[in-house]
Protein backbone atom coordinates (compact mmCIF):
# COMPACT_ATOMS: atom_id res chain seq x y z
CA UNK A 1 0.00 0.00 0.00
CA UNK A 2 1.28 3.49 -0.70
CA UNK A 3 1.67 6.01 2.10
CA UNK A 4 -1.04 8.16 0.55
CA UNK A 5 -3.50 5.24 0.32
CA UNK A 6 -2.85 4.20 3.92
CA UNK A 7 -3.46 7.71 5.22
CA UNK A 8 -6.59 8.10 3.11
CA UNK A 9 -7.97 4.86 4.43
CA UNK A 10 -7.03 5.04 8.13
CA UNK A 11 -6.87 8.75 8.97
CA UNK A 12 -10.27 10.36 8.42
CA UNK A 13 -10.86 14.01 9.22
CA UNK A 14 -11.27 14.43 12.98
CA UNK A 15 -9.14 11.37 13.77
CA UNK A 16 -6.88 11.14 16.83
CA UNK A 17 -3.36 10.23 15.69
CA UNK A 18 -0.43 9.19 17.86
CA UNK A 19 2.97 9.95 16.27
CA UNK A 20 6.54 10.66 17.30
CA UNK A 21 6.36 7.94 19.92
CA UNK A 22 10.12 7.24 20.13
CA UNK A 23 10.75 10.87 21.19
CA UNK A 24 13.52 12.41 19.05
CA UNK A 25 14.07 9.30 16.89
CA UNK A 26 11.89 7.57 14.27
CA UNK A 27 9.49 10.50 13.84
CA UNK A 28 7.22 9.79 10.83
CA UNK A 29 7.80 13.10 9.05
CA UNK A 30 6.93 11.70 5.61
CA UNK A 31 3.51 10.64 6.88
CA UNK A 32 3.01 14.02 8.55
CA UNK A 33 3.83 15.88 5.35
CA UNK A 34 1.48 13.62 3.35
CA UNK A 35 -1.31 14.42 5.85
CA UNK A 36 -0.75 18.11 5.10
CA UNK A 37 -0.93 17.48 1.34
CA UNK A 38 -4.17 15.52 1.84
CA UNK A 39 -5.60 18.61 3.60
CA UNK A 40 -6.83 16.67 6.62
CA UNK A 41 -9.03 18.58 9.04
CA UNK A 42 -9.55 18.71 12.80
CA UNK A 43 -7.00 16.10 13.82
CA UNK A 44 -6.09 15.37 17.42
CA UNK A 45 -2.34 14.79 17.74
CA UNK A 46 -1.14 12.56 20.57
CA UNK A 47 2.49 12.10 21.58
CA UNK A 48 5.08 12.48 24.32
CA UNK A 49 7.38 15.22 23.07
CA UNK A 50 7.19 16.29 19.47
CA UNK A 51 10.47 17.34 17.95
CA UNK A 52 9.13 19.75 15.30
CA UNK A 53 6.51 17.53 13.57
CA UNK A 54 3.49 18.67 15.61
CA UNK A 55 4.57 22.30 15.13
CA UNK A 56 4.56 21.80 11.35
CA UNK A 57 1.08 20.24 11.35
CA UNK A 58 -0.31 22.91 13.70
CA UNK A 59 0.97 25.66 11.40
CA UNK A 60 -0.70 23.99 8.41
CA UNK A 61 -4.06 24.25 10.17
CA UNK A 62 -4.83 20.50 10.38
CA UNK A 63 -4.96 20.29 14.13
CA UNK A 64 -7.89 20.81 16.49
CA UNK A 65 -6.44 19.31 19.66
CA UNK A 66 -3.00 18.42 21.04
CA UNK A 67 -2.58 15.76 23.73
CA UNK A 68 1.12 15.84 24.57
CA UNK A 69 3.81 16.46 27.16
CA UNK A 70 5.94 18.88 25.15
CA UNK A 71 5.70 20.61 21.78
CA UNK A 72 8.74 22.38 20.34
CA UNK A 73 12.12 21.84 18.71
CA UNK A 74 14.54 19.92 20.91
CA UNK A 75 17.83 21.38 19.64
CA UNK A 76 16.51 24.83 18.66
CA UNK A 77 13.87 25.87 21.19
CA UNK A 78 10.20 26.87 21.29
CA UNK A 79 7.70 25.84 18.63
CA UNK A 80 6.72 29.05 16.86
CA UNK A 81 3.55 27.68 15.28
CA UNK A 82 2.48 26.13 18.57
CA UNK A 83 2.94 29.53 20.24
CA UNK A 84 1.05 31.40 17.49
CA UNK A 85 -1.86 28.95 17.71
CA UNK A 86 -2.17 28.99 21.50
CA UNK A 87 -1.41 32.67 22.04
CA UNK A 88 -3.09 34.22 18.96
CA UNK A 89 -5.25 31.45 17.41
CA UNK A 90 -3.17 31.57 14.22
CA UNK A 91 -4.00 29.76 11.99
CA UNK A 92 -6.70 28.47 14.35
CA UNK A 93 -7.34 27.85 18.05
CA UNK A 94 -6.10 24.66 19.71
CA UNK A 95 -7.52 22.56 22.50
CA UNK A 96 -4.73 21.40 24.78
CA UNK A 97 -4.55 18.34 26.97
CA UNK A 98 -1.16 18.78 28.63
CA UNK A 99 0.59 15.77 30.09
CA UNK A 100 3.97 14.66 31.36
CA UNK A 101 5.83 12.04 29.34
CA UNK A 102 4.97 9.38 31.92
CA UNK A 103 1.26 10.24 31.98
CA UNK A 104 0.96 10.05 28.16
CA UNK A 105 2.69 6.66 28.32
CA UNK A 106 0.40 5.46 31.12
CA UNK A 107 -2.73 6.63 29.29
CA UNK A 108 -1.72 4.62 26.22
CA UNK A 109 -0.67 1.66 28.37
CA UNK A 110 -4.09 1.68 30.07
CA UNK A 111 -5.76 1.49 26.65
CA UNK A 112 -3.28 -1.21 25.60
CA UNK A 113 -4.18 -3.21 28.72
CA UNK A 114 -7.91 -2.69 28.28
CA UNK A 115 -8.41 -0.92 31.62
CA UNK A 116 -10.09 2.48 32.16
CA UNK A 117 -7.17 4.06 34.03
CA UNK A 118 -3.81 3.39 35.69
CA UNK A 119 -2.68 4.74 39.07
CA UNK A 120 0.61 6.59 39.45
CA UNK A 121 2.61 8.75 41.83
CA UNK A 122 3.59 11.21 39.16
CA UNK A 123 1.95 14.65 38.80
CA UNK A 124 0.95 14.80 42.50
CA UNK A 125 1.40 18.49 43.37
CA UNK A 126 1.67 19.57 39.72
CA UNK A 127 -0.85 22.04 38.27
CA UNK A 128 -1.00 19.84 35.15
CA UNK A 129 -3.43 17.56 36.98
CA UNK A 130 -5.81 20.49 37.64
CA UNK A 131 -6.32 21.25 33.96
CA UNK A 132 -6.35 17.82 32.35
CA UNK A 133 -9.62 15.90 32.36
CA UNK A 134 -7.82 12.59 31.99
CA UNK A 135 -5.73 13.06 35.16
CA UNK A 136 -7.39 13.15 38.59
CA UNK A 137 -6.31 12.63 42.19
CA UNK A 138 -7.89 9.61 43.82
CA UNK A 139 -8.26 10.56 47.50
CA UNK A 140 -8.83 7.00 48.72
CA UNK A 141 -5.44 5.80 47.39
CA UNK A 142 -3.53 9.08 47.47
CA UNK A 143 -2.48 8.43 43.85
CA UNK A 144 -3.19 10.05 40.51
CA UNK A 145 -5.35 8.15 38.04
CA UNK A 146 -4.55 8.56 34.35
CA UNK A 147 -7.45 7.60 32.12
CA UNK A 148 -6.91 5.46 29.05
CA UNK A 149 -5.93 7.19 25.80
CA UNK A 150 -7.16 5.18 22.80
CA UNK A 151 -6.02 6.83 19.56
CA UNK A 152 -7.84 6.13 16.31
CA UNK A 153 -4.55 5.47 14.61
CA UNK A 154 -0.85 5.12 15.42
CA UNK A 155 1.70 6.04 12.76
CA UNK A 156 4.98 4.37 13.69
CA UNK A 157 8.26 4.43 11.80
CA UNK A 158 10.43 1.28 11.91
CA UNK A 159 13.67 0.08 10.36
CA UNK A 160 12.19 -2.95 8.60
CA UNK A 161 8.91 -4.78 8.18
CA UNK A 162 7.39 -7.49 6.05
CA UNK A 163 4.19 -7.09 4.09
CA UNK A 164 2.18 -8.91 6.79
CA UNK A 165 2.98 -6.40 9.52
CA UNK A 166 5.81 -8.09 11.40
CA UNK A 167 8.37 -5.38 12.08
CA UNK A 168 11.77 -4.92 13.68
CA UNK A 169 12.42 -1.70 15.49
CA UNK A 170 15.51 -0.93 17.57
CA UNK A 171 17.15 1.87 19.47
CA UNK A 172 15.20 3.84 22.07
CA UNK A 173 11.51 3.02 21.74
CA UNK A 174 9.84 5.71 23.86
CA UNK A 175 6.14 4.81 23.96
CA UNK A 176 6.06 3.09 20.57
CA UNK A 177 4.90 -0.31 21.87
CA UNK A 178 2.21 1.22 24.09
CA UNK A 179 0.93 3.35 21.20
CA UNK A 180 0.83 0.38 18.82
CA UNK A 181 -1.10 -1.71 21.32
CA UNK A 182 -3.50 1.11 22.24
CA UNK A 183 -4.52 2.45 18.82
CA UNK A 184 -7.49 1.15 16.83
CA UNK A 185 -5.36 1.05 13.66
CA UNK A 186 -1.60 1.02 13.17
CA UNK A 187 0.24 2.27 10.08
CA UNK A 188 3.88 1.24 9.92
CA UNK A 189 6.20 3.28 7.72
CA UNK A 190 9.35 1.24 7.14
CA UNK A 191 12.83 2.04 5.87
CA UNK A 192 12.87 -1.41 4.27
CA UNK A 193 10.21 -3.95 3.38
CA UNK A 194 11.83 -7.38 3.61
CA UNK A 195 10.80 -11.04 3.28
CA UNK A 196 9.03 -12.45 6.34
CA UNK A 197 11.82 -14.88 7.16
CA UNK A 198 14.17 -11.95 7.91
CA UNK A 199 11.79 -10.63 10.56
CA UNK A 200 10.75 -14.01 11.93
CA UNK A 201 14.42 -14.98 12.39
CA UNK A 202 14.50 -12.68 15.44
CA UNK A 203 11.07 -12.70 17.13
CA UNK A 204 12.25 -10.96 20.33
CA UNK A 205 12.89 -7.81 18.30
CA UNK A 206 9.40 -7.73 16.76
CA UNK A 207 7.53 -4.59 17.75
CA UNK A 208 3.90 -5.75 17.73
CA UNK A 209 1.87 -8.86 17.05
CA UNK A 210 0.80 -8.76 13.39
CA UNK A 211 -2.95 -8.54 14.07
CA UNK A 212 -2.38 -5.03 15.49
CA UNK A 213 -0.94 -3.72 12.21
CA UNK A 214 -3.33 -2.33 9.59
CA UNK A 215 -0.90 -1.19 6.90
CA UNK A 216 2.80 -1.42 6.04
CA UNK A 217 4.23 1.31 3.86
CA UNK A 218 7.69 1.40 2.31
CA UNK A 219 9.12 4.81 3.26
CA UNK A 220 12.92 5.06 2.96
CA UNK A 221 14.12 8.21 4.75
CA UNK A 222 10.53 8.55 5.95
CA UNK A 223 11.73 9.82 9.34
CA UNK A 224 14.16 12.44 7.98
CA UNK A 225 15.30 14.75 9.58
CA UNK A 226 14.94 12.68 12.77
CA UNK A 227 17.43 9.82 13.29
CA UNK A 228 16.84 6.12 12.59
CA UNK A 229 19.24 3.77 14.36
CA UNK A 230 21.44 1.94 11.87
CA UNK A 231 20.08 3.89 8.88
CA UNK A 232 20.81 7.61 9.26
CA UNK A 233 21.65 10.24 11.84
CA UNK A 234 19.71 13.35 12.81
CA UNK A 235 19.88 16.19 10.30
CA UNK A 236 20.43 18.91 12.90
CA UNK A 237 20.60 21.67 10.27
CA UNK A 238 17.04 20.92 9.15
CA UNK A 239 15.80 21.55 12.68
CA UNK A 240 17.62 24.88 12.99
CA UNK A 241 16.59 25.95 9.47
CA UNK A 242 12.93 25.23 10.22
CA UNK A 243 13.20 27.04 13.54
CA UNK A 244 14.60 30.12 11.83
CA UNK A 245 12.14 30.04 8.93
CA UNK A 246 9.06 29.50 11.09
CA UNK A 247 9.79 32.44 13.39
CA UNK A 248 7.10 34.43 11.56
CA UNK A 249 4.03 33.16 9.75
CA UNK A 250 5.25 34.24 6.30
CA UNK A 251 8.52 32.37 6.72
CA UNK A 252 6.67 29.26 7.84
CA UNK A 253 4.37 29.41 4.81
CA UNK A 254 7.40 29.72 2.57
CA UNK A 255 8.96 26.66 4.28
CA UNK A 256 5.66 24.77 3.89
CA UNK A 257 5.44 25.57 0.20
CA UNK A 258 9.01 24.58 -0.54
CA UNK A 259 9.29 21.40 1.57
CA UNK A 260 5.73 20.03 1.65
CA UNK A 261 3.27 21.49 -0.85
CA UNK A 262 5.62 21.67 -3.83
CA UNK A 263 6.91 18.15 -3.09
CA UNK A 264 4.42 15.54 -4.32
CA UNK A 265 5.83 12.55 -2.41
CA UNK A 266 8.70 11.10 -0.39
CA UNK A 267 10.67 10.07 -3.47
CA UNK A 268 10.79 13.65 -4.77
CA UNK A 269 11.61 14.89 -1.26
CA UNK A 270 14.64 12.55 -1.13
CA UNK A 271 15.76 13.62 -4.61
CA UNK A 272 15.51 17.25 -3.53
CA UNK A 273 17.79 16.53 -0.55
CA UNK A 274 20.23 14.55 -2.72
CA UNK A 275 23.72 14.23 -1.29
CA UNK A 276 22.63 15.75 2.00
CA UNK A 277 20.98 12.40 2.80
CA UNK A 278 24.12 10.40 1.95
CA UNK A 279 26.05 12.47 4.47
CA UNK A 280 23.69 11.28 7.22
CA UNK A 281 24.46 7.59 6.65
CA UNK A 282 26.60 5.93 9.35
CA UNK A 283 30.27 5.76 8.41
CA UNK A 284 30.69 2.25 9.80
CA UNK A 285 28.45 -0.64 10.81
CA UNK A 286 27.75 -1.46 14.46
CA UNK A 287 26.40 -5.00 14.12
CA UNK A 288 25.04 -6.84 17.15
CA UNK A 289 26.31 -10.36 17.76
CA UNK A 290 24.03 -12.94 16.14
CA UNK A 291 21.47 -14.66 18.36
CA UNK A 292 20.89 -18.42 18.10
CA UNK A 293 17.25 -19.45 18.54
CA UNK A 294 17.91 -23.18 17.88
CA UNK B 1 41.80 30.35 35.97
CA UNK B 2 40.12 33.65 35.14
CA UNK B 3 36.45 33.87 34.17
CA UNK B 4 37.39 34.95 30.63
CA UNK B 5 38.69 31.44 30.08
CA UNK B 6 35.35 29.69 30.46
CA UNK B 7 31.70 30.46 29.74
CA UNK B 8 28.90 30.58 32.34
CA UNK B 9 27.50 27.43 30.70
CA UNK B 10 30.78 25.59 31.18
CA UNK B 11 30.76 26.55 34.84
CA UNK B 12 27.14 25.33 35.10
CA UNK B 13 28.18 21.98 33.64
CA UNK B 14 30.96 21.68 36.22
CA UNK B 15 28.62 22.67 39.07
CA UNK B 16 26.02 20.15 37.86
CA UNK B 17 28.62 17.37 37.58
CA UNK B 18 29.61 17.98 41.20
CA UNK B 19 26.04 17.20 42.27
CA UNK B 20 26.51 13.62 41.02
CA UNK B 21 28.04 11.19 43.53
CA UNK B 22 29.82 8.06 42.39
CA UNK B 23 27.53 5.08 41.90
CA UNK B 24 24.34 7.13 41.68
CA UNK B 25 21.49 6.58 39.25
CA UNK B 26 20.97 9.86 37.45
CA UNK B 27 17.98 10.83 35.31
CA UNK B 28 19.95 12.85 32.83
CA UNK B 29 17.83 14.87 30.42
CA UNK B 30 19.36 16.97 27.67
CA UNK B 31 21.65 19.90 27.07
CA UNK B 32 23.93 20.88 29.95
CA UNK B 33 22.97 17.94 32.25
CA UNK B 34 24.01 15.49 29.54
CA UNK B 35 27.44 17.11 29.46
CA UNK B 36 27.51 17.15 33.27
CA UNK B 37 26.80 13.41 33.41
CA UNK B 38 29.66 12.67 31.00
CA UNK B 39 32.02 14.95 32.92
CA UNK B 40 31.15 13.35 36.27
CA UNK B 41 31.72 9.88 34.81
CA UNK B 42 35.14 10.90 33.49
CA UNK B 43 36.19 12.48 36.81
CA UNK B 44 34.83 11.73 40.28
CA UNK B 45 31.84 9.47 39.50
CA UNK B 46 32.97 6.72 37.09
CA UNK B 47 30.26 4.32 38.31
CA UNK B 48 27.33 6.71 37.89
CA UNK B 49 24.54 5.33 35.68
CA UNK B 50 22.54 7.58 33.38
CA UNK B 51 18.87 7.15 32.54
CA UNK B 52 17.24 8.85 29.55
CA UNK B 53 13.48 9.20 29.25
CA UNK B 54 13.42 8.01 25.63
CA UNK B 55 14.11 4.55 27.10
CA UNK B 56 17.88 4.34 27.50
CA UNK B 57 20.18 3.44 30.35
CA UNK B 58 23.91 4.09 29.95
CA UNK B 59 26.78 3.03 32.16
CA UNK B 60 29.39 4.16 29.61
CA UNK B 61 30.37 7.79 29.04
CA UNK B 62 28.05 9.33 26.41
CA UNK B 63 29.66 9.95 23.00
CA UNK B 64 30.58 13.54 22.09
CA UNK B 65 28.58 16.03 20.04
CA UNK B 66 25.05 14.92 20.90
CA UNK B 67 22.20 17.26 19.98
CA UNK B 68 19.50 15.04 21.46
CA UNK B 69 19.43 11.99 23.74
CA UNK B 70 18.06 9.95 20.82
CA UNK B 71 21.00 10.65 18.47
CA UNK B 72 22.06 7.22 17.24
CA UNK B 73 25.52 7.21 18.94
CA UNK B 74 23.89 7.55 22.38
CA UNK B 75 22.24 4.14 21.89
CA UNK B 76 25.53 2.39 20.99
CA UNK B 77 27.08 0.66 24.02
CA UNK B 78 23.86 1.30 25.93
CA UNK B 79 23.24 -0.70 29.09
CA UNK B 80 19.51 -0.99 28.26
CA UNK B 81 17.57 0.18 25.21
CA UNK B 82 13.88 -0.04 26.00
CA UNK B 83 10.80 2.15 26.29
CA UNK B 84 9.84 5.22 28.27
CA UNK B 85 7.45 3.48 30.66
CA UNK B 86 10.23 1.06 31.71
CA UNK B 87 12.61 3.84 32.73
CA UNK B 88 9.81 5.85 34.35
CA UNK B 89 9.08 2.76 36.46
CA UNK B 90 12.64 2.95 37.81
CA UNK B 91 11.95 6.56 38.70
CA UNK B 92 8.56 5.84 40.31
CA UNK B 93 9.85 2.97 42.44
CA UNK B 94 12.55 5.22 43.90
CA UNK B 95 15.69 3.87 42.20
CA UNK B 96 16.79 7.26 40.87
CA UNK B 97 19.04 9.29 43.18
CA UNK B 98 19.20 12.50 41.19
CA UNK B 99 17.23 14.05 38.36
CA UNK B 100 18.09 17.09 36.26
CA UNK B 101 15.68 19.41 34.48
CA UNK B 102 15.87 22.73 32.72
CA UNK B 103 13.29 25.36 33.44
CA UNK B 104 11.86 28.58 32.16
CA UNK B 105 10.93 29.87 35.63
CA UNK B 106 11.63 28.80 39.21
CA UNK B 107 10.31 30.31 42.43
CA UNK B 108 11.71 30.70 45.95
CA UNK B 109 10.36 27.27 46.97
CA UNK B 110 11.86 25.54 43.93
CA UNK B 111 8.65 25.05 41.93
CA UNK B 112 9.32 25.04 38.19
CA UNK B 113 7.16 26.37 35.40
CA UNK B 114 7.71 25.16 31.85
CA UNK B 115 4.05 25.46 30.77
CA UNK B 116 2.88 29.04 30.44
CA UNK B 117 3.77 32.65 31.22
CA UNK B 118 0.69 34.62 32.15
CA UNK B 119 -2.67 32.96 32.69
CA UNK B 120 -3.16 29.40 31.48
CA UNK B 121 -6.40 30.46 29.76
CA UNK B 122 -4.87 33.47 27.97
CA UNK B 123 -1.13 32.88 27.81
CA UNK B 124 1.37 35.66 27.17
CA UNK B 125 3.91 33.00 26.21
CA UNK B 126 3.07 29.36 25.65
CA UNK B 127 6.07 27.30 26.73
CA UNK B 128 6.68 23.79 25.37
CA UNK B 129 5.45 21.92 28.48
CA UNK B 130 6.63 19.34 30.98
CA UNK B 131 8.23 16.67 28.84
CA UNK B 132 9.53 14.38 31.57
CA UNK B 133 10.24 17.30 33.91
CA UNK B 134 7.19 16.89 36.15
CA UNK B 135 7.88 13.15 36.46
CA UNK B 136 11.46 13.78 37.54
CA UNK B 137 10.45 16.52 40.01
CA UNK B 138 7.80 14.27 41.57
CA UNK B 139 9.71 11.02 41.70
CA UNK B 140 13.51 11.45 41.93
CA UNK B 141 15.19 11.45 45.34
CA UNK B 142 16.85 14.82 44.60
CA UNK B 143 16.17 17.41 41.91
CA UNK B 144 18.66 19.84 40.38
CA UNK B 145 17.42 22.40 37.86
CA UNK B 146 19.45 24.58 35.54
CA UNK B 147 18.43 27.91 34.08
CA UNK B 148 19.40 31.38 33.02
CA UNK B 149 19.49 33.81 35.94
CA UNK B 150 17.09 36.68 35.33
CA UNK B 151 14.55 38.52 37.52
CA UNK B 152 11.77 37.39 35.21
CA UNK B 153 12.83 33.76 35.57
CA UNK B 154 13.59 33.57 39.31
CA UNK B 155 10.27 34.68 40.72
CA UNK B 156 8.54 34.96 44.09
CA UNK B 157 5.81 32.59 42.81
CA UNK B 158 5.60 30.95 39.40
CA UNK B 159 2.39 31.36 37.35
CA UNK B 160 2.00 27.63 36.99
CA UNK B 161 3.61 24.70 38.82
CA UNK B 162 4.58 22.24 36.10
CA UNK B 163 7.19 20.44 38.21
CA UNK B 164 6.60 20.66 41.95
CA UNK B 165 9.31 21.76 44.37
CA UNK B 166 8.28 22.58 47.93
CA UNK B 167 4.92 24.09 46.92
CA UNK B 168 3.99 27.02 49.18
CA UNK B 169 6.89 26.20 51.52
CA UNK B 170 4.66 25.07 54.39
CA UNK B 171 5.96 22.07 56.37
CA UNK B 172 5.29 18.70 54.75
CA UNK B 173 3.75 20.24 51.61
CA UNK B 174 5.13 17.44 49.42
CA UNK B 175 3.90 14.73 51.79
CA UNK B 176 0.45 16.31 51.79
CA UNK B 177 0.34 16.08 48.00
CA UNK B 178 1.11 12.37 48.33
CA UNK B 179 4.71 12.64 47.15
CA UNK B 180 6.74 10.04 49.00
CA UNK B 181 10.22 11.48 48.46
CA UNK B 182 12.29 14.10 46.77
CA UNK B 183 12.35 17.83 46.33
CA UNK B 184 14.83 20.32 44.91
CA UNK B 185 18.37 20.22 46.24
CA UNK B 186 19.91 22.89 44.00
CA UNK B 187 19.17 25.42 41.27
CA UNK B 188 22.23 26.06 39.13
CA UNK B 189 22.00 29.33 37.20
CA UNK B 190 24.19 31.43 34.95
CA UNK B 191 25.11 33.48 38.06
CA UNK B 192 25.25 31.10 41.01
CA UNK B 193 24.08 28.01 42.86
CA UNK B 194 20.97 28.16 45.05
CA UNK B 195 20.19 25.59 47.73
CA UNK B 196 17.20 25.12 50.02
CA UNK B 197 16.85 25.67 53.74
CA UNK B 198 15.81 22.32 55.26
CA UNK B 199 13.18 23.82 57.55
CA UNK B 200 11.78 26.82 55.61
CA UNK B 201 12.32 25.19 52.17
CA UNK B 202 13.29 28.62 50.86
CA UNK B 203 16.09 28.92 48.29
CA UNK B 204 19.22 30.76 49.40
CA UNK B 205 22.41 31.66 47.55
CA UNK B 206 25.02 28.99 48.32
CA UNK B 207 27.67 30.26 45.89
CA UNK B 208 28.00 32.97 43.26
CA UNK B 209 30.01 32.52 40.08
CA UNK B 210 33.45 34.19 40.14
CA UNK B 211 32.53 36.75 37.46
CA UNK B 212 29.61 38.14 39.51
CA UNK B 213 28.86 39.18 43.11
CA UNK B 214 26.19 38.37 45.70
CA UNK B 215 24.73 41.86 45.20
CA UNK B 216 24.42 41.34 41.44
CA UNK B 217 22.82 37.93 41.96
CA UNK B 218 20.33 39.40 44.45
CA UNK B 219 19.52 42.24 42.06
CA UNK B 220 18.68 39.70 39.35
CA UNK B 221 16.42 37.61 41.57
CA UNK B 222 12.69 38.25 41.83
CA UNK B 223 12.49 37.83 45.60
CA UNK B 224 14.65 38.93 48.51
CA UNK B 225 17.28 36.22 48.12
CA UNK B 226 19.06 35.33 51.37
CA UNK B 227 22.78 34.50 51.41
CA UNK B 228 24.27 31.44 53.01
CA UNK B 229 26.58 32.49 55.83
CA UNK B 230 29.32 30.56 54.01
CA UNK B 231 28.39 32.00 50.60
CA UNK B 232 31.57 31.98 48.48
CA UNK B 233 32.52 32.01 44.82
CA UNK B 234 31.62 28.83 42.91
CA UNK B 235 34.86 26.90 42.37
CA UNK B 236 35.81 27.49 38.71
CA UNK B 237 36.41 24.66 36.24
CA UNK B 238 39.84 23.05 36.35
CA UNK B 239 41.78 22.89 33.07
CA UNK B 240 41.03 19.15 32.96
CA UNK B 241 37.31 19.70 33.42
CA UNK B 242 37.26 22.32 30.66
CA UNK B 243 39.13 20.01 28.31
CA UNK B 244 36.62 17.20 28.95
CA UNK B 245 33.63 19.51 28.43
CA UNK B 246 35.07 20.78 25.14
CA UNK B 247 35.72 17.23 23.96
CA UNK B 248 32.07 16.41 24.65
CA UNK B 249 30.74 19.63 23.04
CA UNK B 250 33.39 20.21 20.35
CA UNK B 251 31.43 22.87 18.47
CA UNK B 252 30.32 24.64 21.64
CA UNK B 253 26.69 24.11 20.61
CA UNK B 254 25.52 23.99 24.24
CA UNK B 255 28.28 25.81 26.10
CA UNK B 256 29.36 28.74 23.91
Amino acid sequence: MSLEEALQRFVPNGASVVMGTALEALIPFAAGHALIRQRKKDLELIGPISDMLFDQLIGAGLVRRVTAAWVGNVSAGLGHNYRRAVEHRIPRSLELEEHSNFSVGLGLLAAAMGVPYLPTRTLLGSDLGLRNRRIAAAPESGLMHVQAIEPDVAILHVQRADAEGHAHCWGNLGITREAGLAARSVILTAEEVVPSDVILSDPNRILLPPHRVSAVVHAPFGAHPSPVQGCYGRDHAAFSEYHRMSRDREGYLQWLQEWVLDVPNLEVYCRKLGKRLDALRPTRARLAAPVDYA
Amino acid sequence: MSSAEYTPQELMVVAAAREIADGELVFVGMRLPLLAFGLAKRTHAPSAIGIFENGLVRDHVPPPDLYTMSDAPNVCDGAWATGLVDVMQLLQRGDVNLGFIGGAEVDRFGNINTSVIGSADAPQVKLPGSGGGADIACLAQRLVSLMEHDRRRLRERVDFITSPGYGDGTPDWRQRQGLVRGGPSAVITTLGVLRFDPSSHEAFLASYHPFTSPTEVQANTGWSLQLDEDCAPTPPPTPDELRLIREADPHGFWTR
